[in-house]
């Protein structure tokens, strides 16, 4: 993505804009003005700046998306006990009402602001940044964004952050990522959570739900968890804590999908 | 659901160009909607009927133009067509593909009036 105007023109697009020509003006006071920036403009240039914010307190941003009740808060509770003694972690919390998660949170010792968006089913920029200003963000090396459960709306909204994390619970369904391809193609890591039901339930093949992933063209690595055995977590930790080392030895990290703009 | 949060970023962004160019009316806005793109046309165009109330874009016609999918494979380095659900290279299978177009959700054109002043003649530099 242009990191100046936030559009999402590209070699690969360009012709889409190129058919209406140029600007045409006439003298009864009318003008039509080309602009080519994307649709939210107004997010994606917070976005940009949220960051900036984020790049100068070298801290680690990951965006927690997946549907409502698939454990992203206990996934978050089991990952600070197993490493808020050495990592620091604070959290951003959305949720349409309550401040029960951010409480939660809490309750492990860590930061944790709440965002209550009322009937917005997603987290924006804006509300992102508003949350930054009540933290202190040189106390942390890992900040989690847990967006608003929903496997639709939070995938359109960059917020900033460096990497999409999208659960999908056991329970769901091994072809949620078919079902839902605008969310799992954002994906950076794929974490099947509740993994320890697989032993009961015989119709949720993980094999299966990595090809879904792969069939949208995204090689996101695909790991089971389970927050309540500590030791299913360990390759989810060691992902976290290398990519916070790569980040901090100089490796410009974004999620896949502002990076394919940028590329592009 | 979110198409009304996207209408009033795109408002506010429309908001601006005009009062930039001193128009105090948008006739018609135009965008180009991937099927990636997450957002629904039908949602989109309702959506904005509501959220340009009390805008400078109370009157204007919004225009969403759909696009099609097409990937590159990095394997075969073929261009082919494919849907939201499968992103597969249509020629050799692959799954290792960049996607070429599909999930634009762009602002292309915006069409004013109501432009009094000099300010007029020069309302083409991009935005």
């Amino acid at each position: 993505m242009c990191e100046t105007c936030g559009c999402t023109i590209t070699p690969g697009n360009r012709h889409l804009v190129a058919a209406t020509g140029a600007l045409h003006r006439s003298s009864d006071g009318k003008a039509s003005v080309e602009v080519l920036t994307g649709l939210l403009h107004e997010n994606d240039h917070q976005a940009i700046h949220n960051r900036e914010h984020f790049r100068r307190h070298d801290m680690l941003v990951i965006n927690l998306m997946s549907s409502p009740g698939s454990g992203k808060t206990s996934l978050l509770e089991a990952t600070i006990r197993a490493i808020g003694h050495k990592i620091r972690i604070g959290v951003i919390e959305g949720d349409l009402e309550t401040e029960n998660d951010a409480e939660r949170i809490r309750a492990q010792g860590v930061p944790a602001v709440q965002i209550t968006t009322g009937s917005a089913c997603h987290l924006d920029a804006h509300m992102v940044h508003d949350a930054l200003h009540k933290m202190d963000l040189d106390a942390l090396d890992i900040l989690f964004i847990e967006n608003v459960g929903n496997l639709v709306c939070p995938a359109s909204f960059d917020l900033g952050h460096h990497a999409n994390i999208v659960l999908l619970s056991v329970t769901e369904g091994d072809d949620k990522p078919a079902k839902y391809p605008v969310m799992f193609r954002a994906a950076d890591l794929v974490l099947l959570a509740k993994s320890d039901l697989l032993d009961v339930l015989d119709d949720f093949k993980p094999d299966a739900a990595e090809n879904h992933v792969r069939s949208l063209g995204n090689g996101a690595t695909v790991l089971p968890v389970s927050a309540r055995h500590a030791e299913t977590l360990q390759p989810w930790l060691h992902w976290l804590e290398s990519t916070l080392t790569a980040m901090r030895a100089g490796d410009k990290l974004m999620p896949r999908m502002q990076a394919q703009n940028e590329d592009q | 659901m979110h198409e009304f949060a996207i209408c009033q970023d795109l408002l506010s962004q429309v908001s601006r160009i005009a009062d930039e160019r001193g128009a105090t009316r948008v006739d018609r806005i135009v965008a180009i909607i991937g099927p990636l793109s997450g957002i629904e046309i039908p949602l989109l165009e309702r959506a904005f009927s509501v959220a340009r109330c009390g805008t400078v874009a109370a009157d204007a016609v919004l225009e969403a133009e759909p696009c099609d999918i097409l990937v590159h494979c990095r394997q075969c380095a073929a261009t082919s067509g494919a849907t939201a659900g499968n992103l597969t290279c249509r020629q050799c299978g692959d799954w290792r593909v960049d996607l070429k177009q599909g999930d634009e959700m762009l602002l292309r054109t915006v069409e004013l009036s109501g432009i009094t002043g000099t300010e007029a003649a020069n309302g083409s530099e991009h935005v």
